[in-house]
């Protein structure tokens, strides 16, 4: 264990005075947070720690007293739990769902602390808190030592970028207060934590239900010479979250223009610092601009540095707006479209290599694939295995890919540049949270190459508008039927196209890929690519493909110009499909013999807003057929 | 330039950055204005966030017009002073239903006046985004709020289904028919905001300082008789106290405290001293086990 480096210090908090004090200058605000396992007492230990150190108003106090009857074995006692739990569901299950934010401050030094979930479902919310904290105290049941929740619990708070930690081994009154007992959860932590590279472990003997070193030293375990918690808190070391003397990294938050003649830049400054002068590079264009003016609400500043609100101007008219970064030109920032980083899955749909979500890092937004799942983590073991998927609250190091180039720095260096959320394009939830590790390519080495000849003057030649119709609809609803005879009539009318079907893409392209979620959204993936470099050559392209998920259909479209992308969904119910069962599958499928089978293993997600809806069960597929081409007609994509 | 000291400083760099993430990623955001301390706050932080642009959208006051006479005039003398874009909202079909704090009770004035009211003026005017000034420090379901909230097409807020909100990558996509209420002083304490006050040198209501003023004892809190809306129980006879404010709103719902402070830096010392929270004036807070809670998931701010 590494010694605190003020060993013993009394808490000087004792009277109702430090409910509102200040903090001392100098050690400024602590964010921590409390994690462990669900029981190990964390509502319990923040309750005891803000109630024994004088912290909690009247008030509160005399209502929780009311609301702990029945609650605690003492008339009058007060269940210190109640203070801090605060959700209707939470009270009613005794459990903590979400993250509680709780404010504090004593003569030296004031707190955030974020109360977080100890059950493995909330593993998501425990990762939210320990991204903008500088400090862990996880908790261990001293009758049940490590418990796997505790062992997740120090390995995210790692990948998060904490580097101090206090072990609070909780319950000792339970475990007869033995230091036996307390030693052998310390040493196993110890070896456990080795390669998470903590800067310091401080383990803390206590009871949080009886108070035992909380903020009162406790007489029931007199060989513990060490700070109480609360102590230890006040006078730990844990260095600047944000880094003062680190490279220039300044975030444009949002273009200011009050009138034609000002355009200023409003951003903060996450590192470093700028003065007017400075030359900089404006990120990730890398265009090279200097600072005329730093404008503050009170006036022109001679500087901002680390964590300052600010809009700057630039000296000349350099293209710069929202999400870009300027830095100092020799401290550049890395870019790149492809970087290795290590994701925590959030969401209940498991990670989908292949798929396209939204990826925002600062203030930009920007379609980002999983090219690649490296290996997941197992959080018991630190080892590594091979999966396919992420569930949810597992952790993976992957590589992705951008649709434009990022600005970042790796987030051991920065943890505001270092990191980004991937949301679902579909649901808008947010379903991970990433620690950039690394680029894998520089963009700077990659160039777009210009062509000669554009895709429109190839379309122009041919006398069409490209266009990508995709036919979607269960297995056996009739999509390569119609689509055979709308490319028989689009023939006819001299229109150059080309038909991509599902099962002969996967005789070729794709036979690489199987039939499980991630590879159907792999398969549609590539077909969504080669459908837009038909398109570019001029054709209308017709797919005939289940593609089951709207995320990846919308994904296709995105790839599209405005209009060149119709979904044609052939609408025909599952159980018309199952009769029809040209291809026997349907049987297969409920024999067992066929896995995830769309319709019956395997979810099929119907579009929402049509370009076109086919009732297969109302026309047969000539009728069906001539409504597409009407359609296209309409449109303007096929001549008259 | 004045010199906050640096926790001020960061909380303010952090809320100034919330404010222009509004701006940036919302079509139609709305500021509530409630003419309070953690108001004036916001308001103060908008107009740094922007400078030297103006505001980039509007305030929204919703007026249960039981609101005391100070804060009224406080409010319009703040529009005029800045030169705000100011919309008052009142909820005419409770007016018209006679509603009122005293005879309809407490609850019932809320969930009419304030919180269907706002629902109101939010889908009258088509906002995505509505800024308040709740701080997290406040009361226990806010402690579990996010900076950014998203509520359904309907206002309703599900605090069992919050998005995670790792670092201050906000979130900010919406399906068509949401909303998203936002949170700049999440990370304030009722200190903080005092200390912010005294150190920008802040107007704030008067309310806020002691002086003599005609108190009524209702349910154990002091109930200041601002017009002659209040009815009287028989024998009762307003006493000229010495008082002032923690927190501002319905001035039949809202509890003083006897008080000399009179000053921003009298306050600060007082609340040093003091044993009781900032809410406990609030009679509304009070009306069942986690009514906050209730009141939220039904879109009250």
């Amino acid at each position: 264990m590494t010694t605190p480096l003020n060993s013993i210090l009394n808490s000087s908090v004792t009277s109702a005075a430090a409910l509102v004090a200040e903090p001392a200058a100098g050690r400024g605000l602590l964010r921590f947070l409390t994690c462990g396992s669900v029981d190990d007492g964390k509502s319990t230990l923040i309750g005891r720690l803000l109630h024994d150190a004088g912290l909690v108003p009247d008030d509160q106090l005399e209502q929780a007293r009311r609301d702990s009857r029945g609650r605690v074995e003492t008339e009058g006692d007060i269940d210190v739990s109640l203070l801090v739990d605060g959700l209707e569901a939470e009270r009613e299950q005794g459990i903590t769902i979400d993250v509680a934010h709780r404010f504090f401050a004593t003569g030296r030094r004031s707190f955030i602390v974020a109360d977080t979930p100890g059950h493995e479902q909330y593993t998501r919310n425990m990762a939210t808190a320990a991204s903008t904290a500088s400090l862990a105290v996880l908790l261990a049941d001293a009758r049940k030592g490590l418990l796997t929740q505790t062992r997740r619990h120090a390995i995210v708070c790692s990948l998060m970028g904490i580097r101090h930690v206090v072990l609070a081994v909780n319950k000792m009154d339970l475990a007869g207060g033995d230091e036996a007992v307390f030693s052998a959860i310390a040493r196993d932590f110890q070896s456990f934590a080795e390669p998470l590279g903590f800067r310091s472990v401080t383990a803390i003997p206590l009871s949080a239900r009886r108070g035992d070193n909380v903020v009162h030293p406790s007489g029931a375990m007199p060989w513990y010479a060490g700070p109480t918690l609360l102590a230890h808190l006040e006078t730990a070391e844990v260095g600047d979250e944000r880094t003062a003397d680190g490279p220039l990294r300044f975030l444009v938050e949002w273009v200011n223009r009050p009138d034609p003649d000002f355009r200023g830049l409003s951003g903060t400054v996450l590192s470093g610092s700028l003065e007017p002068g400075d030359a900089v590079t404006v990120w990730p264009s890398g265009r090279p601009a200097r600072i005329a003016r730093v404008l503050t609400f009170e006036g022109d500043a001679a500087r901002a540095r680390t964590g300052d609100a600010v809009t700057v101007t630039l000296e000349d008219a350099v293209d710069a707006g929202r999400g870009d970064l300027l830095s100092h030109p020799g401290d550049a920032p890395e870019v790149a479209d492809q970087f290795a980083a290590h994701l925590l899955w959030m969401a209940e749909d498991p990670l989908m290599p292949g798929r396209s979500y939204l990826l925002r890092a600062g203030s930009r937004w920007v379609p980002a694939t999983v090219t690649t799942l490296r290996h997941a983590l197992n959080v018991e073991t630190l080892e590594h295995t091979a999966a396919q998927t992420l569930e949810l609250n597992a952790v993976g190091l992957c590589n992705l890919s951008t649709a434009a180039p990022l600005a970042f720095d790796p987030y051991t260096a920065n943890r505001d540049t270092g990191s980004f959320i991937l949301v679902d394009r579909y649901t808008n939830r947010t379903v991970g949270a990433g620690m950039i590790q690394h680029p894998l390519r520089r963009a700077a080495n990659l160039h777009p190459q210009e062509l000669a000849v554009s895709a429109a003057e190839r379309a122009d030649l041919k006398r069409q508008r490209p266009a990508v119709l995709w036919f979607t609809g269960l297995s056996g609803a009739g999509k390569s039927t119609v689509a055979n005879r709308v490319e028989r009539l689009l023939h006819a009318l001299g229109h150059h196209t080309m038909m991509l079907d599902g099962d002969n893409v996967r005789l070729g392209l794709n036979r690489d890929l199987g039939f499980t979620d991630a590879d159907r959204v792999e398969n549609v993936r590539r077909v969504g690519e080669v459908a837009k470099l038909m398109t570019d050559a001029g054709l209308i392209v017709l797919c005939a493909f289940i593609a089951p998920f709207r995320a990846e259909r919308e994904a296709v479209r995105a790839l599209l110009p405005e209009g060149a992308f119709l979904e044609v969904f052939v609408d025909t119910p599952l159980e018309e499909c199952v009769r029809r069962d040209p291809k026997g599958l349907y049987a297969k499928a409920r024999s067992g013999a066929l896995k995830n089978f769309t319709g019956v293993d395997s979810p099929y997600e119907p579009p929402i807003a049509p370009e076109l809806r086919l009732d297969t069960a109302a026309e047969d597929a000539d009728a069906l057929a001539r409504r597409v081409v009407e359609e296209l007609r309409r449109r303007g994509i096929a001549g008259a | 330039m004045p010199t906050l000291p640096d926790d001020l400083r960061l909380l303010e760099a952090e809320s100034i950055a919330i404010l222009r993430e509004v701006a940036a990623a919302f079509t139609r955001p709305v500021m509530l204005y409630s003419i309070g301390k953690d108001s004036g706050v916001l308001l103060h932080l908008a107009r740094k966030a922007f400078h030297p642009s103006p505001i980039p959208f509007p305030l929204l006051h919703v007026d249960t017009g039981w609101k005391f006479r100070e804060m009224i005039a406080f409010r319009d003398e703040t529009v005029r002073r800045l030169g705000l874009r100011l919309l008052v909202h009142r909820n005419e079909d409770g007016v018209a239903r006679g509603i009122d704090p005293i005879r309809s009770g407490s609850a019932l004035h809320t969930r009419v006046m304030k919180t269907e009211a706002l629902r109101q003026a939010l889908d009258r005017h088509g906002f995505d985004a509505a800024i308040g000034g709740a701080r997290r420090d406040e009361e226990k379901s806010r402690a579990k709020e996010r900076v950014f909230s998203v509520r359904s097409a309907a206002h309703s807020w599900d605090p069992r289904d919050q998005r995670p909100e790792p670092w201050r990558l906000w979130n900010t996509r919406l399906a068509p028919g949401e909303s998203v209420r936002v949170f700049p002083l999440s990370n304030w304490t009722e200190m903080d905001v005092w200390r912010y006050v005294a150190a920008e040198r802040l107007p704030v209501v008067p309310l806020y300082f002691a002086a003599e003023r005609p108190m009524v004892r209702r349910s154990g809190a002091l109930i200041m008789v601002d017009d002659g809306r209040l009815p009287l129980n028989p024998g009762e006879v307003p006493e000229i106290m010495r008082v002032r404010f923690r927190t501002l709103g319905c001035y039949p719902l809202s509890g003083a405290i006897p008080s000399d402070a009179a000053t921003v830096e009298d306050i600060l010392a007082e609340m040093r001293a003091s044993r009781t929270s900032e809410r406990q004036g609030r009679l509304i807070d009070g009306d069942e086990p986690a009514s906050m809670e209730r009141k939220k998931r039904e879109g009250y701010f």
